[in-house]
């Protein structure tokens, strides 16, 4: 976690510029090597390990940014650090972050939360939007689908809510997984107590990132789960609604 | 001419009651027309009116007749008379219930033939499709008169026959109409061809002193030529009960009179691209009027620019099955011009702007008429979310940066065609298709033999022989064959244009413009992305040359990675921005025909399936015969950062150095832009005005639903840079396995993990 914080490098694993899907408008989506998490939905298992990530410096980070930028700014869009975990090199996401709000650009980080303390005062002033991936409600699951425990999560939601940080949360649904009625009613019950949630995305699980897997030789543990069908991502969407949240 | 010159007058003032402004009324202007009425428009789309029942009525009686015509390649063929203004005997669709009227034959779908263009075009077309050409008309363009077609070929050198047959100069209208020419068909409703014919007489008579050169001659004659045609447009129009030779005095009667002057330009010419114009906001005029004065409600304003589009979307010109292989789809290109904002600041976006997009709604998407927005981050919000919207419903509109149009054609600027700008009724061009710069990279790599046909075709030089290429090299040959190229299609274009002036004269289309006239000379180039992938692949890769045993090369390895452009990677990019440049600066260097100006395009539309089948393997590791990108996009899979990415790099295409339009064309899905309609709309007009503001000139926007994805699934062939955006990653959704194109179709995406 360490190995970043002293040089203003990062290990990259790709950018895109997105639209619509990574927070508002158009986007510079920066993804970040390293994940304290195992989920078992991961559709991205090629971020897993900062090893594999390209050593990028900051300045060249913004350099790439700084290409964009007008165009970024015109369309309503901005960065958006995500991975990986951008907050396993939280030094690097910092600094990124404050050098694009210096040219005005809007940020968003995309986190798991899990690793919300290592996100100082500084960093979180220098963010404007946090899409926050809360994967389950229920410790148990979490655990199981993670590998790792939810409280920091919980903790790091209610640290931004302290802070008035605006945040868009996030709920990948799994059949058998994260779709029971109990377990999203108290997430929703929970997120509705937050002044600063925007929104809710409700993401059904997809199988596309299988082929990453089959290239990296090793298992998809959910390569035979279901995928949602239109009635359950209905019913989850109505349960976060009924809570007067904006869901999607 | 004084009496019926005051005659005419006299109608204008009841005519024009209530219009504002004088420059207008003193010479032929339909800008400053426009200028002194127009009622700019601010608001959203709320007002607009669906299809009345009529509107379908009409609509459902001529679409009913489109299953057979596409089954058959055609509905039907008039072989025996050549269509003139005059030709034909009136037509109805439904004769009852239709509000504005006139087609092309007498019959709708009906085609008419028109050999002025070239008897063989003809004769082919007819026989692909099962009819015989009439012997006496065959007779007539065989013995009698002379062609185009004809008049090219006796002027054509060997050389031009030569780069003509190897496909490196190609998609030439030396056989067919050059089209792409607008008469501004506003100045028939507003003045009345009697006004029209006595302006004309007036010019013809200011070259009466003149010295009767070649040039002054061909300029009278001319003039003769439009004075005749607006007469035969008048007797046409009477044969449909319209007296068009006074103003039009009411909304109907202006779209009426608009109508029979574009469809007396398409009863004459059948041009590769028969353009309108911009006509809405000049008709918005007149709707407004009629609206003020309670003489017509929102309903009857939408039917008649409903019934004006249903003509638009009919439009039908003989075509050989060649032909439709390069443009496929029987495009005629009607192109609409709709939007921009005013040189005074004022948005040129009327009530008329929405209602021809509503056209889309009220009679289904079509490709017909081509609905082309000119954009600014400074039209007003309203409009652009509507035409987001419709973007997003339809995928049928194209966008053209108005920024970057504006200083250079002004603001009546209207597009031919695709993307090639022009003053409406001041300037005009000559369609010059485009030159094969990949291929131009393997003759510089082969010493002018074809790489396919191993002919000399460019003239003899050194080839490279080196097992690896080398970039300076490459570059310096490069160079000398563009130069080559240059000049050889510039005279091309030129026996082109001279021929077609003398057999096969735009008159009616010419009358509708001012004399005399400003011309661009419209080069273009097909191959952008691969010529510049390859020379990044040499440059920044190794690239291994595989030569046959008579020492052509005919295969490249690649080894290493290259920047490729499209990824908004300035090493790759500049590459493109330099041969955009200086192809153009090799353009300049040759006199053309009638002092028209250089400019070109980077636009293929959808020939680069033909060029890239003509044209062997490329050193950016292309195979042989597969396609090229469409005009200046990304090559297909090279593109990995996405929409936004892909557009910058086409935006750093320096517009000065291809005036005649950049095209890209762009695919996403309706998740790709946002969560919810709303959202959508508004990041896509965040994109356009990114991109505009970033430079950019033209965007394709289709935004495919669920239905398109299932017709992709069936027919890959079809959508081969169809990408979907998902978590945080893009797929080629054809390159999806058959489980996971269900798998994406089964349900909507809504985010990324």
């Amino acid at each position: 976690m360490n190995t970043a914080t002293a040089t203003a490098t990062g290990r990259v694993h790709s950018w895109d510029l997105s639209t619509g899907v990574d927070g508002p408008g158009t986007r510079f989506v920066l993804f970040l090597s390293g994940c304290p998490l195992r989920c078992q939905y991961c559709q991205n298992p090629d971020t897993w390990h900062m090893r594999d990530g390209t050593r990028t410096t900051v300045d060249a980070v913004m350099d790439r940014i700084e290409h964009c930028a007008e165009f970024l700014r015109a369309s309503g869009g901005g960065v958006t650090l995500s991975g990986g975990e951008p907050l396993l090199q939280h030094a690097f996401t910092a600094q990124v972050f404050h050098r694009c709000r210096e040219l005005g650009l809007h940020t968003a980080l995309d986190t798991s939360g899990f690793l919300g303390a290592a996100a100082d005062d500084g960093l979180l002033a220098d963010t404007n939007l946090v899409l926050l991936d809360i994967k389950s409600f229920h410790p148990g699951t979490y655990r199981k689908l993670t590998g790792q425990a939810l409280a920091p999560t919980l903790e790091f939601a209610a640290r931004l809510d302290r802070l008035g940080t605006p945040v868009w949360i996030r709920y990948v649904l799994v059949p058998g997984w994260t779709d029971r009625e109990a377990d999203v009613e108290a997430l929703a019950s929970f997120v509705a107590t937050l002044g600063n949630v925007e929104r809710v995305d409700v993401l059904p699980f997809h199988k596309l990132g299988a082929a990453k897997y089959d290239a990296l030789g090793i298992p998809f543990p959910l390569r035979d789960s279901p995928t949602p069908d239109a009635e359950l991502i209905a019913r989850v969407r109505g349960q976060f609604r009924a809570h007067s949240l904006r869901a999607y | 001419m004084t009496t019926t010159t005051q005659a005419a007058q006299e109608t204008a003032v009841s005519a024009w009651q209530g219009f504002s402004g004088r420059g207008w009324r003193e010479q032929i202007d339909a800008r400053d027309f426009i200028q002194a009425n127009y009622t700019p428009y601010t608001g959203d789309g709320s007002f607009l009116s669906g299809p009345t029942e009529r509107t379908l009525g009409v609509w459902g009686k001529v679409s009913a007749l489109f299953p057979e015509e596409r089954s058959r390649g055609v509905y039907d063929i008039d072989t025996a008379v050549p269509s003139t203004i005059t030709s034909h005997r009136p037509g109805w669709i439904d004769r009852e219930r239709e509000l504005i009227v006139g087609l092309q034959t007498d019959f709708p779908l009906r085609r008419a033939i028109m050999p002025n263009g070239g008897w063989r075009m003809v004769e082919t077309s007819l026989r692909a499709y099962h009819y015989q050409p009439e012997p006496l008309v065959s007779q007539i363009f065989t013995q009698y008169r002379k062609t185009h077609n004809d008049g090219v070929f006796d002027a054509y050198t060997p050389e031009m026959r030569a780069a003509r047959k190897a496909g490196i100069v190609t998609g030439l209208p030396d056989a067919y109409g050059r089209g792409r020419i607008i008469g501004d068909y506003r100045r028939v409703a507003l003045y009345g061809t009697t006004r029209l014919i006595a302006a004309k007489h007036a010019d013809r008579a200011r070259l009466d002193a003149r010295p009767s050169t070649s040039e002054v001659i061909r300029d009278r004659e001319e003039l003769a030529e439009q004075i005749r045609a607006l007469g035969e447009l008048e007797q046409m129009a009477a044969s449909y009960g319209c007296d068009v030779t006074r103003p039009a005095a009411t909304a109907h009667e202006a779209v009426q009179w608009l109508y029979l002057g574009y469809l007396a330009a398409i009863k004459e010419q059948n041009g590769a691209a028969m353009s309108l114009g911009r006509t809405s906001t000049f008709l918005d005029v007149y709707l407004q009027r009629d609206l003020a004065e309670g003489r017509i409600d929102e309903n009857r304003a939408q039917e008649l620019i409903d019934d004006f589009v249903i003509k638009l979307r009919i439009v039908r010109f003989l075509r050989t099955p060649e032909y439709d292989a390069l443009f496929s789809g029987d495009p005629t290109w009607v192109t609409e011009s709709i939007g921009g904002v005013g040189l005074d600041g004022r948005p040129l976006v009327t009530r008329t702007s929405f209602r021809f997009l509503q056209t889309l709604y009220n009679l289904g998407p079509a490709p017909e008429p081509n609905l082309t927005v000119l954009w600014s981050p400074q039209l007003p919000e309203g409009f652009k979310r509507f035409c987001a919207q419709v973007s997003i419903d339809t995928s049928a509109i194209q966008y053209e940066s108005d920024d970057l149009m504006r200083p250079v054609t002004g603001d009546d600027t209207a597009i031919a065609c695709c993307v090639s700008a022009m003053t409406v009724g001041k300037q005009m061009q000559f369609f010059g298709a485009r030159v094969n710069l990949a291929k131009a990279l393997l003759y510089a790599i082969n010493g002018g033999r074809d790489e396919i046909s191993g002919e000399q075709v460019a003239p003899a030089t050194e080839p490279l022989t080196g097992e690896y290429l080398d970039y300076q090299e490459l570059s310096a040959a490069y160079g000398r064959t563009l130069e080559w190229l240059a000049g050889l299609y510039v005279n091309t274009l030129n026996v082109i244009h001279c021929m077609h002036d003398k057999y096969a004269y735009e008159r009616l289309e010419m009358a509708l413009h001012d004399y005399p006239v400003h011309r661009w000379m419209a080069c273009g180039i097909a191959g952008l992305s691969v010529a510049a992938d390859s020379l990044s692949a040499v440059k920044y890769a190794r690239v291994k040359v595989i030569r046959d045993t008579t020492g052509l090369a005919v295969d490249y390895q690649v080894e290493g990675e290259y920047p490729a452009y499209g990824n908004d990677d300035d090493r790759a990019d500049d590459i493109a921005v330099d041969l955009v440049r200086s192809f153009m600066a090799e353009l300049r260097r040759h006199p053309t025909y009638r002092g028209a100006m250089h400019t070109q395009s980077v636009l293929t539309i959808t020939s680069n399936v033909v060029y890239g089948r003509h044209t062997g393997n490329t050193p950016d590791g292309r195979r042989a015969g597969a396609p090229f990108a469409p005009g200046a996009n990304p090559m297909n899979g090279r593109d990995h950062h996405g929409l936004a990415a892909s557009a910058l790099s086409v935006a750093k295409i320096p517009y000065d150095q291809a005036r005649d339009g950049i095209s890209l064309t762009s695919t996403v899905t309706p998740e790709g832009l946002g969560h919810d309609p709303t959202e959508r709309a508004g990041n896509l007009v965040g994109v356009l005005d990114a991109y505009t503001q970033a430079g950019g000139f033209h965007m394709n926007v289709n935004v495919l639903d669920r239905a398109t994805l299932q017709d992709a699934m069936e027919h890959p062939e079809n959508y081969p840079d169809l990408t979907i955006r998902v978590s945080g990653y893009a797929v080629n959704f054809v390159r999806l396995t058959r489980e996971q194109q269900l798998d994406v179709i089964s349900r909507t995406f809504h985010g990324a993990l």
